[in-house]
């Protein structure tokens, strides 16, 4: 396979230009091949795959072929000068055994499902994974719908007014997103809204004590609806407000900017030239000749925002006490917790896998150029 | 945080067009610089005015950075403009000193991730084959991680200090240079210059270090320039996580995390927080400004 086949971040740069490249990867005898759009997928599956497979290997090494002493970090000082219990601690997690074979040890488990237990919690690390992930995609979502519906509307309005007012005030507006330490924007906007004004509940998914309502989806808000239990859903969702524009903040900045960029570049074509000069209003134009082109990178962004914002939840979830996958990583991290940081490691890395997967997949549907070259 | 690396790489290509020209083209003059824009005046002097705090930081600052003093949690006053601190410590000298832990450890985590990052991402590029199969599967591993959890995983391995914190960040920060510098010799490699000196008998590395090297430094430095802005995002979210800098030491992301112990002394964070944010402000329009001087499609659309 030619390596240019698994270069994602790549393309994302130059997508209309690049994209080809991907269907064009398994050379001419897929152009001959009668399901050149099966075979595009299954490339970029397998693709996927090895590097899963590899994610699997950084995880590992990086958490035990590293000087960090797992037995320091979760014994307490008795513990630690009893010899016993040393061995103990390590015999029951495997850390006598050689590094390949605790890796495979490790990969077996995951196979069957097993991702180990959080020295931390003493529960598997699976459990407390199923348990963190809604909440933290639960706040990803909402802030994904902000970012999206925000974002691309400021780059658009930026774009078409280029240059002119509107532009500037959106363009350093957008370059203050990205440049916003989350973690600050946070703490700052917690203080002024929720502790000062007292306009809006923070800090926790529910107010403390609050039953959540019954578990369907994991999602508080969705759930309690789904329950009929409207007392709670306001207060579910009140309090990821807060949360969620915070998240959303930095990635509005990313994609207005990308947004104008894209649109700019589309507004340039001579198509778009002859829409105008045959009379097109120019609603028209953009929507049909501008938006559409324009579409393929903005849908590339949005896709990696989306995994973007599962990093965000770290700085974002700590500030207020989010109980999600961030809020975990940090204190397993902290804590030099293995099972659960190879478990949040390779969540994360799986879930922006996926994302990129679907967003290649995506474009063999929007640009029909990419699964035929 | 990926979309932060997305956002930089990408800012050398699609986001060219969206060339962020300081002013409306008809009005400027054929030829203006680019550095005389509104934003880039701005990024200069900020940082500029950051640089000399840096330098001068123990003759401007009011306090010692790490004296007590009591009564703590002091709000602001004329004579502690930015209040003081859960130890009584004055807030403006802390951010002032704050520059010389920031500022000189993003310069150093970008130029590092840069070396780095450049040099393998041109070996694979030039010689291709397995050198350019590993150089760019390994990319593409730490790609596949969120910058910051696999900054945090690092620190985790390797143990929380600031030393650490700005190994981590250069680990996850040279795969983009690596990248654009592959893309781009690999597209350099096809052209006349390079054929010619290969005729002439030139080795591989000669080729790299003289006829590539200058064709790359100019995309290279706007990587960098924007690049700095992240380096110190990242690094003061890994210190307010309790993974960087270590107290006492006068950081600021370790700053904003010491305000939230106490949420009505609300000038404990906000100040430092501001000083991040003015400085990567800054960087952000200084990187915006390289861009467009150096970019040439960007200069010929000011020319035309």
């Amino acid at each position: 396979m030619s390596t240019s086949s698994a270069d994602p971040t790549v393309d994302r740069g130059t997508p209309r230009t690049a994209a080809p490249r991907k269907g064009a990867a398994p050379g001419p005898r897929a152009a001959r091949g009668s399901h050149p759009f099966a075979r595009f997928v299954l490339v970029r599956l397998s693709v996927g795959l090895l590097l899963c497979l590899g994610i699997t290997i950084l995880a590992f090494v990086l958490t035990h072929a590293v000087p960090g002493d797992p037995v320091a970090a979760n014994l307490g000082d008795r513990a630690q000068n009893d010899p016993a219990a040393v061995a103990a601690f390590k015999e029951k997690n495997g850390l006598n055994e050689s590094l390949p074979s605790q890796y495979g040890t490790y990969l077996d488990n995951l196979l069957h499902g097993d991702m180990g237990t959080s020295q931390q919690t003493h529960r598997p690390v699976w459990d407390d994974l199923a348990d963190r992930v809604p909440a933290s995609f639960e706040l990803a979502l909402v802030a994904i719908v902000l970012a999206l519906v925000i974002g691309v509307g400021l780059g658009i309005v930026a774009a078409v007014t280029r240059n002119r007012w509107p532009d500037r005030i959106i363009r350093v507006v957008s370059l203050a997103g990205v440049s916003m330490p989350v973690f600050w924007l946070a703490q700052v906007s917690f203080y002024l809204f929720s502790f000062k004004l007292g306009w809006i509940q923070a800090g926790g998914r529910l107010s403390p004590g609050a039953i959540p309502p019954e578990d369907i989806t994991g999602l508080y808000t969705l759930d309690s609806l789904l329950t009929g239990d409207t007392g709670t859903f306001g207060e579910a969702f009140s309090r990821l407000v807060l949360p969620a524009c915070v998240l959303a903040a930095f990635n509005i900045g990313v994609l207005t900017r990308f947004t104008r960029a894209a649109v700019l570049e589309a507004l340039g074509n001579d198509y778009v030239r002859a829409a105008r000069a045959k009379g097109l209003p120019e609603f028209t134009v953009i929507r049909r000749h501008v938006l559409r082109p324009a579409l393929t990178s903005i849908l590339t962004v949005a896709g990696l925002t989306f995994g973007g914002m599962l990093a965000g939840t770290v700085l974002v979830e700590n500030v207020l006490s989010w109980p999600g996958l961030g809020q975990y990583a940090y204190k397993s991290a902290l804590n030099l917790d293995l099972p659960s940081i190879m478990g949040v490691c390779l969540f994360v890395a799986v879930v922006y896998v996926v994302i990129n997967l679907l967003v290649d997949l995506l474009y063999g549907v929007i640009d029909p150029r990419i699964r035929l070259s | 945080m990926n979309a932060t690396r997305l956002f930089l790489g990408d800012r050398l290509g699609a986001d060219r067009t969206g060339t962020d020209d300081p002013a409306p083209r008809r009005k400027r003059r054929p030829g203006k610089s680019p550095w005389r824009s509104p934003l880039a005046i701005t990024g200069i002097v900020i940082i500029g005015v950051f640089l000399i705090a840096a330098v001068f930081a123990s003759v401007i600052s009011p306090e010692d950075p790490l004296a007590q003093k009591w009564p703590k949690y002091q709000s602001p006053s004329g004579e502690h403009w930015f209040g003081t601190d859960q130890l009584g410590r004055d807030i403006l000298s802390r951010v002032i000193h704050g520059t010389r832990i920031s500022l000189p450890l993003a310069l150093l985590l970008v130029v590092l991730a840069m070396v780095i990052g450049t040099v393998l991402g041109a070996v694979a590029g030039y010689f291709g084959g397995w050198i350019d199969m590993v150089v760019m599967r390994c990319a593409d591993l730490v790609l596949a991680f969120p910058a910051i959890i696999l900054a945090m995983a690092v620190v985790a391995a390797l143990g929380p200090n600031l030393t650490n914190a700005v190994l981590a960040v250069v680990i996850v920060s040279w795969p983009t240079y690596a990248r654009v510098v592959r893309g781009l010799v690999l597209t350099l490699r096809q052209s006349d210059f390079v054929q010619a000196d290969r005729l002439l008998g030139a080795s591989g590395w000669r080729v790299l270090a003289v006829d590539l090297r200058p064709n790359l430094a100019g995309p290279v430095a706007v990587l960098a320039a924007l690049d700095l802005g992240n380096a110190v995002l990242l690094l003061s979210g890994l210190s307010f996580l309790g993974l960087g800098a270590q107290p006492p030491a006068a950081e600021w992301g370790a700053m904003v995390n010491a305000g939230s112990a106490n949420f009505d002394a609300w000038w404990v964070a906000v100040f430092p927080g501001a000083a991040i944010l003015l400085s990567v402000l800054a960087f952000n329009f200084l990187g915006d400004t390289l861009r467009d001087a150096l970019d040439p499609r960007t200069a010929r659309a000011i020319r035309k």
